[in-house]
Parts: C-alpha cells; structure tokens; sequence
C-alpha cells in the first residue's frame, strides 16, 4: 500500500455501508445491509490515522485491538486483521452488526467531531464475514485445565464467557431454557438486522471449540445453581439469563387481544417463524392493518420493523419524548423511518381501547410536551392538559422495556440483589454473594445492549479463571 | 439450532383414554425428579411446531417417567395425539409453572372437568397424601370422555360423575353436583380444572358458599418462563403471568372472561390448520395453552 499522508487521510470522505433500497427492503426479512466489498474495506481502513493513543480501544466495551485490526485490513492482511479481533472479541460479525458503535469506538473515534469517524463497525462485520467464508482457525486453546463450568443462558454474555473459558482450558457446558440457542440475539433482533445463520455460525465455532450446549434446560426448575455446582461436579456457575421480563404500561385495556409485549411479537416472528408459511405459531394479521409500537428504544426499532415487513400499514412508534430523546441507534430510527415508520413524539397512552369481542381496535393517546430535566438528567415529559386524542388502531406493541426475570431468582433465594431486582455482583469480576456463582449481562444491569453483556462475560471469565486457579474452588 | 447429543425424551407408553384424549409416559428422568403437582412442561413435536404447555399429570420419579394426557384440540395436539411408544419429543422443558399449595386443609372438592380432570389429579394425589379427606367431581360430555374416575376413587375419594348427556352418572353439569355437595356438608377447599366457563361457573358457587377455590388457568404460553408476557391474567385487577406466578390462581379473583377472550385470539387461523389435518373436521373449541 502507498502510504497516505496523515493529510490525505483526514481529505478522504468515509465510506458508507451500501443496504438495500428501503422499498425493497421492507417487503421482505433479509439483511438490510449488504456489508463492505473488499475495495470498499480498504478504503475505509486507509483512513485511520493509527493514533499512537488510540481512543477508540477506550470506548470499546471489551477493548478490542481496533487500531491494529484497521491497520491490517488497510494492507489487505484479513487473516491478520481476523486474529486481532478474535483475541477480544468472541463474536465479531455479530458486534459489528448490533453494536452502538456511534457512543463506544466510533464516537470515540478522534475523527468523529469532524463527523468523519472510522466506520470500525463495518469493518468489523467485514472481517469477521470473510473469515467465516473462509473457515480462517483463528484460536488454538491450550490443554484442559480439568475444570467444569457451567453458563446459563446462551445469549451474548454466556456465549462470550464461554469463548474464553474454552479458551482458558476449562470444560464449559452452556445451559439454554428455550429450544434454540443464541438468547435474545435468536428470539428478539430479527433477521433482517443481525440473519440466524451469523449466529449459528459463530455458536458452531464454539462447539467446534469443545462449549457443550444443552437446550430445554430452565436452570432453577429443572437443576439449581446449587445442584449444577454439588450433584453435576461443575467447579463454577456463570448466570447470563438475560432480564427476560416483559414491562407493560398499566393502562386500562392493556391485556386486550392484539396487544403484545414486543418480546411476545418479536418471539412469535423471529423464533416461532410466525411469518413463514407452515409455522403453527400463529401472529394477529397485521397486514394491511395499524400497529402502534409504544417506546423508541432498539426493541421498539425492530418491532416496528417487523410489522413493515409484514405488511403493516400504518406502523407508528409513539414515544412521550422527542427524537432526540430516543435511545435506539442513530441507524436504527433512520432506517425505520425510511421504511415508513411513522415516528409520533410526545404522546403517551392513557388507554387502549377494545370492542365486545375483546379485541383492540383503539387508543387514546396523552399530549405530552417536555418539562424540567428529571434525576436522569433528561428533560421529563409532562401532560398537555386536556389534550388528549383518540386513534384507531389494530395492533399494539409495548417496547418499553424489561425487569429481570424472577425465575431463577426465585429458585435461587440466596443470591443478593441490587435495589432494582438484578443480581447484585462486584463490577469488576461479576462475582455474586454466593461462592463460585458470577453473573453479567442484562441480569445484572437491567435491559442494555449486547456489547455490554458480552463485555461482562468476558470480565467474568477472567475471574472465573483465576478463582479455578486459587484453592477458594472446591 | 438445538442443543448437542442430547437424548430426546422417548414415549415409553401410550394409550387412549378417550377417544379424542391420549395418554403419555415419557422418559424425562431430571423433570420426573424435580416435578411437584401443579407443574406443567413445555412441548414442541415438530421443527415448525408451536410450544404449548401441558400440566404433568403423574411422574413417577423411580421410574424417570412423567405422564402427559393430551386431548387433540388443536395441530399440535392432534400431532402429538399420532406419537406412539418409542417416538420421541423433540422440545420438552420442565417442570415449570409454581406448584400447588399443598397442606391439611380438611375436606377438599376437586372439580374436573373434560381433559381438566387429568390436571386436577395430580393436585388431588398430593392434597390426598398430605391427609385430606378427597371428594371428587368429574364431568365430561359422555361416558367415553370420562377420565381418571378409577384413579380417584382409588386415592380414595369419593367421587360424583356428571355427563352433559346423561350417558353415565348424573345427567348436567359438574356445578349441579358441586353444589349438592356443598349443601350436604362442609367444605374446607375447592379445586378446579376444566373448560373455562366451567371453571367460572364453580367459583361462582364457591364464593356464594364462601369456600375457598383454587382454579388451575390455561392461558395461551409461548416460552413458559416469563419472557413474553402472553399468558398474563388477571386476577383481583392485577396482572399476573401464569407461566411463572401460577397457573394456579385464587378462583374468586380470575377475570374468567377476559381469559376466555384472550384464548380465542387464534381462533380462525386454527379452524383453517385443522381442515388442513383432519379435512372432515370443523368444530373448533377453546382449549388449554394452545392457539386454538
């Protein structure tokens, strides 16, 4: 490669990921982005300006070596630049895909107050696509340490601690409540967003790797914590089982037919192929129909997607804030507004309103308009008195989060807690108040994001490491 | 993408029991162990099949069995009903769902109904061991539908047979005999199992009689463990989810009709999977868990 001058570097203009036109794109369920042609990977990566400093490995929740993998895709070494991020990263063409890279390693990015951030993102989904194509080994691990740990949950912060206890010697059986495994990344992102076969190619790498995984498994129910760490001979327990725990408005005329939980669409759709024909999981026709989806969060972005997809029309997402307020991905409300979501602002439901069968057939919607910043610091919306109004609609979906899922909370009584209801354990280590028991992911912090659970995998991982290597393990 | 070279649960032994009503031993060691009454398990027969939940009407904990009885009500159902000895499920998950209260309450009334009786059992078993003394009220449309009549009055419970056409036992409905019995002697408890309506009917007996009723609900379920929020129900004006806080709930605070609405969601689209199996049928009734 002719080297650039650091001047040229900061001339050129980013390259943008190519996707699929929005009109197509909505009609169907494939992959809206189509991902970086290797010119375009290149081009992309001379850009960096290799700080000696590099902020970006700071903003990246599990400090992958970013400067050296661009580095190494500008001088076309692939395989290079795939063993550099396979080191810290467990599963890369996922990550590169659903992570928020424009508040971690892009938004960090010295670059980015010109508004021109390395797209480190895309090229991570790059990378990690032409290895998988290309079968690249990417990881040799070492003899068997003799330990057995047990990770519950196969979701991104069990699948990530697996990866590296695998990688540390240890025997690693991972347990799974549903039939599939992949966690929220199989039942809740959908396929247009982050395909199956990505996942299930990245959990094959692990199986290739020696991770035993065990589906139909409801740890709490069937086997305790206590009894996979006495009667199953495993040395340590990690809990990644997610906060699975659907919030609803508490609102009259929520348990309506036609009001999901978008856990509940989204598991109907992406799971049980709702819209594929000869599932027997069936989904309220929406086509051709309303459907409001309440919240503006990433789960929210999908759902309403979803219902794009599936034909609905209109489909809104009714949010008390305003835009700039939403806490989805920049990217994901672009592209559902491009795919015809309707975004309405500063509304807030008071009712959903059904006729004598019982069904949804409309709302009344609150006016809102924003107040005094709250303890959060954002500004808190209040009601517009008197405004009210009332819609049609046919279908609703509440996207506005989720608590933690008491199941195995409740099985496992001994477990200290936060005062939200999560599992309360040291930050560093994910270290729970019971021996031998870590946890991290979204039962801990409460619904975040996939990068950061995958990060708490990691970091529980280590610790898990060293307390097998310490006499405190049985 | 399933699990890794995990053994299937195998059926060990099949039989009718009636003639839309199939009865189930499946070898599932680890849930056979950990069941107590009032459980149920998640099932998917097929690849593009649906989860429905099924309560666990006996496990046997020796022998690694549990004991499923299925009515053909909807696909699934009439799927699983075509499984013999030998084949194998190929999505159990279990035991779920919270168990019964169990205690010695005195003298309890167990009220089934139709398919409801092969979940009541159990809850009728482990009310029985803890030293109840058991009644029984089972109804079902005819004689042929009747279940578990010999299982029960072997506990031993004395038990009272209702049939909608009079062909064996009392000739009405399970609620005519409930309240006889009620006006006979007193009653500590009262359990119910069954269609919907019935179960509706019993507690608005019970709660004239003021005896305390546990009815035992069906919502639709997808995951069973909290996750979807589907199967929620109210009871005394609160939601609740059934999967992970029941399916047992106080009769006398379950809004019964909005459960009844909220089962007959799938209603059309089941109608249509149905004739696609069974082309000569197309009576469609509201069934337990699944999208019927």
């Amino acid at each position: 490669m002719s080297e650039l001058s650091r001047r040229e570097r900061m001339k050129r203009e980013p390259v943008s990921m190519p996707e699929r036109p929005a009109g197509e794109r909505a009609a169907d369920f494939d992959e809206v982005n189509l991902g970086y042609s290797f010119d375009q990977a290149v081009a992309e990566a001379e850009r960096c300006l290799l700080c000696a400093r590099p902020t970006c490995v700071q903003g990246c929740p599990v400090s992958v070596d970013i400067v050296e993998f661009v580095h190494r895709v500008s001088n076309a070494d692939l395989a290079g630049a795939a063993e550099v991020i396979a080191a810290d990263n467990s599963l890369p063409a996922v990550c590169g895909r659903v992570c928020p890279q424009e508040t971690q390693c892009e938004g960090a990015c010295v670059l980015a107050k010109k508004g021109k951030a390395i797209h480190i993102g895309n090229l991570e989904r790059f990378v990690a696509d032409v290895a998988r194509a290309e079968g690249w080994a990417t990881t040799s691990d070492p003899a068997p340490s003799g330990r057995r740990v047990a990770v519950v949950g196969s979701g991104p912060a069990g699948i990530a601690c697996a990866g590296d206890l695998v990688g540390m010697g240890h025997e690693v059986t991972v347990f799974e409540a549903l039939h599939e495994l992949g966690g929220v990344l199989a039942y809740g992102i959908p396929e247009f967003r982050l395909p199956k076969a990505i996942v299930e190619a990245e959990i094959d790498r692990l199986r290739q790797r020696g991770v035993h995984f065990e589906t139909n498994a409801v740890i709490g129910m069937v086997d305790t914590v206590d009894d996979l760490l006495t009667t199953e001979g495993y040395d340590a327990v990690f809990l990644g089982v997610g906060a699975g725990f659907p919030r609803f408005l508490d609102v009259p005329g929520e348990n309506l037919v036609g009001v999901y939980s978008a856990s509940e669409f989204l598991t109907r759709v992406n799971l049980m192929r709702a819209y594929v024909a000869g599932s027997d999981t069936p989904l309220i026709e929406v086509e051709g129909r309303s459907v409001v989806v309440f919240g503006a969060g990433n789960t929210a972005m999908d759902a309403a997607r979803t219902a794009v997809r599936l034909g609905a029309d209109p489909v809104t997402i009714a949010y008390r804030r305003t835009r700039e307020e939403m806490p989805a991905r920049a990217e994901e409300v672009a592209h559902a507004e491009a795919e015809g979501v309707v975004l309405e602002t500063l509304v807030a439901p008071v009712e959903l309103l059904g006729n004598e069968a019982g069904r949804l057939v409309g709302l009344r919607l609150q006016r809102m308009e924003l107040g005094e910043p709250g303890d959060d610091g954002r500004r808190r919306p209040e009601p517009i008195p008197g405004e009210v109004l009332e819609v049609t609609v046919d279908v609703a979906i509440i996207a506005i989060g989720n608590g933690p899922n008491p199941l195995l909370l409740r099985a496992t009584p001994d477990l200290d807690r936060s005062e939200r209801g999560t599992i309360a354990v040291d930050s560093d280590t994910g270290s729970t108040s019971k021996p031998g028991v870590y946890a991290g992911g979204d039962i801990v912090t409460g619904g975040a994001t996939v990068i950061l659970a995958m990060g708490a995998g990691r970091r529980a991982a280590r610790a898990i490491d060293d307390y097998l290597g310490t006499d405190q393990a049985p | 993408m399933a699990g890794d070279n995990q053994a299937m649960p195998r059926i060990v032994a099949a039989q009718m029991l009636a003639p839309d009503a199939k009865q189930f031993r499946i070898e599932a060691p680890k849930i056979a162990r950990r069941h107590r009454a009032g459980q149920f398990v998640i099932v998917r027969v097929t690849p593009d099949g649906e989860r429905i939940p099924l309560t666990i009407a006996a496990s046997d904990a020796e022998a690694g069995t549990i004991t499923l009885v299925v009515q053909a009500v909807g696909k699934t159902t009439m799927v699983m009903n075509d499984l013999d000895v030998g084949d194998e499920i190929l999505d159990l998950a279990g035991p779920l769902g919270t168990p019964s209260e169990v205690d010695d309450f005195g003298t309890v009334v167990i009220v089934g109904g139709g398919v409801g009786t092969a979940v009541a059992y159990p809850v009728a078993v482990a009310l029985r061991e803890a030293g109840n003394r058991i009644i029984a009220v089972i109804g079902a449309r005819n004689r042929s539908q009747l279940l578990f009549e010999h299982e029960l009055a072997a506990l031993p419970a004395e038990v009272h047979v209702c049939t909608d056409d009079g062909s064996y036992g009392r000739a009405g409905l399970v609620t005519d005999a409930l309240q006889d019995v009620l006006a006979a002697e007193s009653i500590d408890r009262v359990f119910a199992a069954g269609p919907i309506p019935m179960m509706k009917a019993v507690a608005e007996v019970t709660r004239a009689a003021g005896v305390t009723t546990i009815a035992s609900l069906n919502p639709i379920m997808i995951d069973g463990t909290g996750m979807c929020g589907g199967c929620r129900v109210s009871v005394g004006g609160h939601n609740r989810f059934a999967c992970l806080d029941g399916p047992e709930f106080d009769a006398h605070e379950v809004d019964f009709d909005l459960l009844a609405s909220r089962n007959r969601a799938y209603l059309e689209g089941e109608a249509a999977r149905r004739r696609e199996l069974h082309p000569c049928e197309v009576t469609v009734q509201v069934g337990g868990g699944e999208s019927t």
